[in-house]
């Protein structure tokens, strides 16, 4: 059985972003990209399962400009077999992502798709739901635990107040959350090997998907500012500010 | 135009993110519907036809609503979308799992998280972990929403709407429920707690944490929380995470004990009304968002709060 998993290069986590003076967006010019931390799970996860001889074959897929190539490396060198870049240089919000993979769903016939529960840009937590609506398969989002028993995936979700646990029909979509796994480091060896691996590119009309964002960012602001408070001197008196000042207890 | 609001319940009574949820339903204008799908719910349609602002209340009864699986849900929203403009979710473990599934499906794009209805198509919403926040406006005719509880106040109680009993729609059972386990327990519910007191890194193993962190959370009637490293290390428990992809919080007072504040959790509790931070180092980033900073060794300093209170 063979995996698809999807891969956004993001600006690395511990950038704290700046917006841009004019408002139009954040500036990520000169900054540090990396691969999202959820699809680096995702990533991990597969290859897991490969080596448990669960699955045969990890495809990696990643959307965007030509620099997402360094994304897909990263991905096989944790161990994906091979790589798939839809290049655009258009902005691709998460429905017209969902329909290039569903294209890539199409061709490839995987047995499950993995995904990041969100990316660390935009927040946004929509992907792999909408893939799994539009190929109408069955979802495990925020999966803590994944294991195939009898042909079907159990995957145990994170939701709010604790855990559940679902059995899904194949093929199915899986988003991925902390607790999955820790993502190995990636070794020179495995990172040279990577090189050599192969990736296919295509562009969003080669699979037929129209791309165009159907949600305008009108402007970018700045969060309100909260300053900086005081430093009380003991246990004393923080109870006195709380009690007579913030009036919270 | 008028927006349905997806309530969230189990069966009996509904979440406090309901009543979040409709207060931005009704900033985008229009009459607001609820829908109430669920197995044996009829208690929870009934609680749900007093919120304020909510002019009818949807009731669908099926066997497969009993856990709210995305399938099934989504199979029920779509069936009734047509007759609305807005289709809104808390942004919960729940509405974020089937919200996308709804809006892929009427080929629209989703609206994450907003914090405010600037117009009925035009939303604000934090990116980058709340480091910037984004205006932006939805081009579809249908707009599919998931509502950030903090940015919302809860609607009011007290009226009374009719509750009209509606055909389920489910979908083809392709996935299943198996179980789950939620621990139980008498605190307030994380996301909607007065207070909270948060345990980070620093308390060392979970019966530190639960020696230290449980007294002064009972104490002050708390709900318990904690930053991605403890629940990482094991110390807390999953749901308790604060931060970015973890719970959003914004509660009357934020005690947040040995977490040093990396973005991350800083951007799940940075809207609180006052946060107060225990840390014995003076350069953790949590001081920089603290109305009250207390430099001292969180194991002297909470027992020695839990008594003073």
């Amino acid at each position: 059985m063979k995996a698809l998993v999807a891969v956004k290069r993001v600006v690395d986590y511990n950038v704290k972003v700046r917006v841009k003076s004019d408002h139009t967006g954040v500036d990520i010019a000169n900054v540090k990209m990396s691969m999202n931390p959820f699809d680096e799970i995702a990533v991990e996860e597969a290859v897991r399962l490969k080596e448990k001889g669960v699955l045969t074959e990890v495809v990696v897929v990643s959307c965007g400009v030509t620099q997402c190539q360094e994304t897909l490396r990263t991905a096989m060198a944790i161990g994906a077999d091979r790589g798939i870049l839809v290049e655009t240089n258009e902005e691709l919000q998460p429905l017209a992502v969902a329909k290039l993979l569903k294209a890539l769903a199409d061709k490839e016939q995987p047995g499950m798709v993995i995904l990041g529960k969100q990316a660390i840009d935009d927040d946004c937590n929509q992907t792999g739901q909408m893939l799994a609506a539009l190929t109408d398969w069955p979802q495990a989002t925020f999966a803590s635990k994944v294991e195939l028993v009898d042909g079907h995936l159990h995957v145990t979700r994170e939701v709010d107040g604790g855990l559940e646990t679902l059995r899904l029909s194949l093929p199915a979509v899986v988003t991925t959350d902390l607790r999955l796994n820790e993502p190995r480091y990636v070794t020179l060896p495995n990172i040279m090997k990577a090189k050599k691996k192969q990736i296919d590119i295509f562009k969003p009309e080669d699979l037929g998907v129209d791309v165009k964002p159907r949600i305008k960012t009108l402007k970018v602001s700045e969060p309100p500012k909260r300053s900086a408070g005081i430093k009380v001197a003991d246990v004393a008196a923080l109870v006195d500010k709380l009690k007579n000042e913030a009036k919270v207890i | 135009m008028a927006s349905l609001v997806i309530a969230e319940h189990d069966n009996q009574s509904l979440k406090p993110a309901t009543l979040n949820t409709v207060t931005a339903a009704i900033a985008c204008g229009g009459e607001v519907h609820l829908l109430v799908a669920g197995k044996n719910a009829t208690v929870a349609a009934q609680v749900a036809s007093h919120i304020s602002g909510v002019a009818k209340v949807l009731h669908a009864e099926a066997d497969v609503f009993e856990h709210g699986l995305a399938e099934h849900m989504a199979a029920q929203v779509l069936a009734l979308s047509s007759a609305y403009s807005h289709i809104l979710f808390a942004a919960t473990a729940s509405g974020k799992n089937i919200a996308p599934r709804v809006a892929a499906k009427l080929d629209v794009a989703q609206v994450s998280d907003i914090t405010r209805v600037d117009s009925p198509d035009t939303f604000e919403r934090p990116i980058y972990a709340g480091n910037a926040m984004a205006t932006v406006q939805a081009t579809d005719a249908t707009k599919v929403i998931t509502v950030r509880t903090t940015g919302f106040d809860a609607a009011a109680t007290g009226s009374s709407a009719p509750v009209e009993v509606i055909q389920a729609t489910t979908a083809d059972a392709k996935s299943q429920f198996m179980g789950s386990e939620i621990a139980k327990n008498d605190r307030p519910e994380l996301t909607a707690a007065k207070i909270i007191v948060s345990g980070g890194r620093a308390l060392g193993s979970a019966e530190k944490f639960n020696e230290v962190i449980t007294p002064l959370a009972d104490k002050l009637g708390a709900a318990m929380g904690a930053s991605r490293a403890a629940v990482d290390a094991g110390y807390a428990p999953n749901d308790w995470q604060v931060g970015q992809t973890g719970k959003i919080v914004a509660p009357q007072l934020y005690v947040a004990c040995g977490i040093s504040g990396a973005i991350q959790h800083l951007a799940g509790m940075k809207d609180s009304k006052v946060i107060v931070a225990i840390n014995k180092d003076p350069e953790a980033p949590i001081f920089s968002v603290a109305d009250y900073g207390l430099e001292a060794d969180l194991f002297v300093a909470v027992p020695e709060l839990v008594s003073a209170l």
